[in-house]
C-alpha cells in the first residue's frame, strides 16, 4: 500500500504564555491508501485538533505533514483551499448542512464551488450519491425536513462529491441512535471497500471503532496505539 | 461567478421578512432622494420661469455709437454733442442675419424688434410708455402676450397698439377705443386699441405698448434695419453657448440673459448644493442601513460561512456572495424606490401648469436613473465590509458555533 498522507512531530498549542496548552505533542502518523481507520481516545486528548489540522482547516504549530506530496504546512490558504476542496472530504458531527438548500444541493457544493455553476454531469452524480444513500425519494428536500440520520447520509454524500482521496469524519454517529449510527456505518464502509476512498473516523463508539479496519489511539497529544 | 449569485439570492429569498424590509429601507431613501430631485429641480424651473421665462434669453442689441469730437488742430474740442437718451442705434443688416439665428439649434424663438419712448394722449391725459415694435405672427414670441391677454386680441395690424392693463385704465381706454401715441423723433400716429394685457409685472403693465414693427418703423424714423433681434431658448441654462455660438456665426454682441443676473444664479445654485446634501443624506441613510443589515446577516450566517469554506469555497467566493445580495440589494430597492417616486409624483401638475399654492414638482427632474445607479453603487460598497468579515470567518471556530 502506498502512503496517502504522513505527519511527523506534529505539535499544536493554543494561547501563548501561561495560558498556553500544548493539544498535540509531538504526533505523528501514516495514513495508508484506501485504509478505514479510527481515531480514538478520550476527550482532550486531541483527536478533533488532530482531524482539523488533517482537514487543513487549522496549521499546525510546528511538524510536517504532507499528503499526495503536497507539502501542506508550506501551502498558503488558496492553495489549501484549493486542496480540500479537491482531496479533502468533510463528514461533521452536527452533519452541519446548508439550512437553505435542498438534499441535492448541498451535496452538488464543493463541485459546484470548484466549477462556478451547477452543471448537468454535477447534478447527476449528486442524485446517484443519494440515492446510494437511500435518499432517491429526499434529492428535493429541504434540508429541515429530513430526520437526523437522513442529514447525516446527505453529510457522507456531500463528501463523496468531488472523489476525494481523504474523508475525515469527526464523530459522524455521535448524533444518531444505533440504528441509523450503523446504517451510516455501513455505507462508509461500502464506499471504502468499493472505491478505495480512505476514512479517518474519530469515535468514542467501541462498536464503531470495531467496524474500522484499523484502531489509531491518541492520548496526551501523541499516538500511543 | 453564476453560483455564488445562486448562493446570494437564496440568503435573500430565505428571509424573507428581514429582505423585505431591508428593500423596503432603501426603497424609501430613494424615494426621498427623487422627491427631493423632483422639487429642488422643479423649484429652480418656477423660480427661472417666473423670473427669466418672459424675458429675452439672449438678446442682440444695437450698439450706440459715441456722439463725434471736432478737434481743432491745437488739440481743443471744438464741438461735444451730449448722447441723446432716445437715440435709436440701427442693426441694419437684421435681415440677413435672422436666418442663420434661427438656425443654429436650441433656438425657440427669434423676435427682430425697434424699441423706444413715446408719449400716449388722450384727450388731457397723458402717460409716457415704452413702445416696442413686432413682427406681426410673433406677437408672443418672447413675452406671452397671448397668454396675457385680457381683453381684444393680441395681432398687431396696420394702425392697431397693444396696452398694459394698468395704462390702459389709467387712460381710461378700452379694446376699439383710438388713441395718439408721439414717439420721442416727434412722429405722432393715430392708433386703436387692439388688445389689454396684463402680466402682473406693475412696470410693464404700467408704462408698456406694443405696435407692429412697420407702425414702429415710422414712429422711430427707421425704413430698415431694427433696434434689437430677442432670442428665446428651449432651455434657459444653454443661454450662455447658445449667445457665444451667435456671437462666432455672426459677429453680433449677442448677450446672454445670465450677464448681470450673477444674484440669481448664486440663489439657484445655493439651492441646488441644498439638494445634494439632502440626496447626500439618503444615499448615507441606504449605504448605513445596509452595511448593517448585512454585518448581522454575516453574523447569523458564520456557521453556514464556515461550512462553505471547509468545502472549499474560497474568500472570494464569500466575498462575491455577500456584495452580491448588497447588489441585489440595492436593484431591487432602487427599482421599488424610483417606481414609488414616480407615482407619487404622477399627481402633481406637470412644469407647464405650475400654480400658486402648489409646490413646483417636476416629476421629469426625478433623476430616476441616477437614484437607481446610485443606489446600487452605494448598497455594492456597503456591503463590502460585511463581505470582507465574512471572508475572515475562521471555519474551526465558526463550524463549532
Amino acid at each position: 500500500m502506498t502512503a496517502l498522507l504522513e505527519i511527523t512531530d506534529l505539535v499544536k498549542t493554543f494561547g501563548t504564555g501561561d495560558v498556553a496548552t500544548r493539544v498535540l505533542r509531538g504526533l505523528s502518523l501514516t495514513l495508508e491508501e484506501g485504509e478505514l481507520a479510527a481515531l480514538l481516545g478520550p476527550s482532550g486528548s486531541g483527536k478533533s485538533t488532530l482531524l482539523t489540522i488533517l482537514g487543513t482547516l487549522m496549521k499546525p504549530t510546528s511538524g510536517h505533514y504532507t499528503m499526495l506530496g503536497h507539502d501542506l504546512i508550506a501551502a498558503d490558504d488558496k492553495e489549501l483551499t484549493a486542496f480540500r476542496n479537491r482531496h479533502i472530504g468533510f463528514v461533521f458531527q452536527f452533519h452541519n448542512l446548508l439550512p437553505d438548500f435542498t438534499a441535492l444541493e448541498n451535496v452538488v457544493f464543493p463541485t459546484a464551488v470548484r466549477d462556478g455553476r451547477e452543471t448537468p454531469a454535477a447534478r447527476a452524480r449528486g442524485r446517484d450519491l443519494l440515492e446510494r444513500m437511500g435518499l432517491a425519494n429526499r434529492i428535493t428536500f429541504p434540508t429541515a425536513k429530513l430526520s437526523g440520520g437522513q442529514k447525516q447520509r446527505v453529510a457522507v454524500a456531500r463528501a463523496l462529491m468531488n472523489g476525494p482521496e481523504l474523508v475525515l469524519a469527526d464523530e459522524p454517529t455521535g448524533n444518531l441512535d444505533s440504528a441509523s449510527a450503523m446504517q451510516v456505518m455501513e455505507l462508509i464502509a461500502q464506499i471504502n471497500r468499493e472505491e478505495g476512498t480512505t476514512f479517518l473516523i474519530s469515535t468514542h463508539d467501541e462498536k464503531i471503532a470495531a467496524l474500522c479496519r484499523r484502531q489509531i489511539v491518541v492520548g496526551d497529544g501523541v499516538v500511543t496505539g | 461567478m453564476l453560483y455564488a449569485l445562486k448562493i446570494a439570492g437564496r440568503y435573500l429569498t430565505a428571509s424573507k421578512a428581514q429582505t423585505a424590509l431591508l428593500v423596503t429601507g432603501v426603497a424609501v431613501g430613494v424615494f426621498i432622494f427623487i422627491f427631493m430631485s423632483a422639487l429642488i429641480g422643479g423649484l429652480a424651473e418656477f423660480i427661472l420661469s417666473r423670473t427669466v421665462g418672459d424675458l429675452s434669453h439672449v438678446t442682440i442689441q444695437a450698439e450706440t455709437e459715441d456722439p463725434p469730437l471736432l478737434i481743432s488742430p491745437q488739440g481743443h474740442v471744438l464741438v461735444v454733442a451730449e448722447r441723446g437718451s432716445t437715440r435709436t442705434a440701427t442693426l441694419a443688416e437684421a435681415a440677413t442675419f435672422l436666418p442663420l439665428i434661427e438656425g443654429v439649434a436650441g433656438i425657440k424663438a427669434v423676435s427682430p424688434q425697434i424699441a423706444g419712448a413715446g408719449v400716449i394722449k388722450r384727450g388731457a391725459q397723458v402717460s409716457q410708455v415704452s413702445v416696442i415694435g413686432l413682427e406681426p405672427g410673433r406677437e408672443s414670441a418672447i413675452l406671452d402676450l397671448e397668454g396675457y391677454l385680457v381683453d381684444g386680441s393680441v395681432r398687431l395690424g396696420s394702425g392697431l397698439i397693444l396696452l398694459g392693463r394698468d395704462l390702459a385704465d389709467n387712460l381710461a381706454l378700452t379694446v376699439g377705443q383710438t388713441l395718439r401715441l408721439q414717439s420721442a423723433e416727434g412722429v405722432t400716429a393715430a392708433l386703436t386699441v387692439g388688445g389689454i394685457f396684463q402680466t402682473g409685472n406693475g412696470g410693464v403693465d404700467g408704462a408698456r405698448a406694443y405696435v407692429s414693427l412697420s407702425v414702429a418703423r415710422t414712429l422711430f424714423a427707421m425704413p430698415q434695419g431694427v433696434s434689437r433681434i430677442e432670442i428665446k431658448l428651449f432651455d434657459v441654462n444653454a443661454a450662455d453657448t447658445i449667445a457665444t455660438r451667435i456671437r462666432s456665426l455672426t459677429g453680433l454682441d449677442a448677450v446672454p440673459w445670465t450677464d448681470g443676473a450673477e444674484q440669481l444664479m448664486e440663489a439657484l445654485d445655493a439651492q441646488a448644493q441644498t439638494g445634494y446634501v439632502l440626496k447626500t443624506f439618503a444615499l448615507i441613510t441606504i449605504v448605513i442601513g445596509v452595511a448593517s443589515a448585512l454585518l448581522l446577516s454575516t453574523y447569523r450566517r458564520r456557521p453556514e460561512i464556515g461550512i462553505m469554506r471547509a468545502m472549499g469555497a474560497s474568500r472570494g467566493f464569500v466575498v462575491f456572495v455577500f456584495v452580491t445580495q448588497g447588489a441585489l440589494i440595492g436593484v431591487m430597492g432602487g427599482i421599488t424606490g424610483a417606481a414609488l417616486g414616480y407615482l407619487a409624483l404622477l399627481p402633481f401638475p406637470s412644469r407647464d401648469a405650475f400654480e400658486p399654492g402648489t409646490l413646483p414638482i417636476d416629476i421629469t427632474q426625478g433623476s430616476y436613473g441616477v437614484a437607481i445607479a446610485l443606489t446600487v453603487i452605494g448598497a455594492t460598497l456597503a456591503s463590502i465590509l460585511p463581505a470582507r468579515s465574512a471572508a475572515r470567518v475562521d471555519p474551526v471556530t465558526a463550524i463549532g458555533q
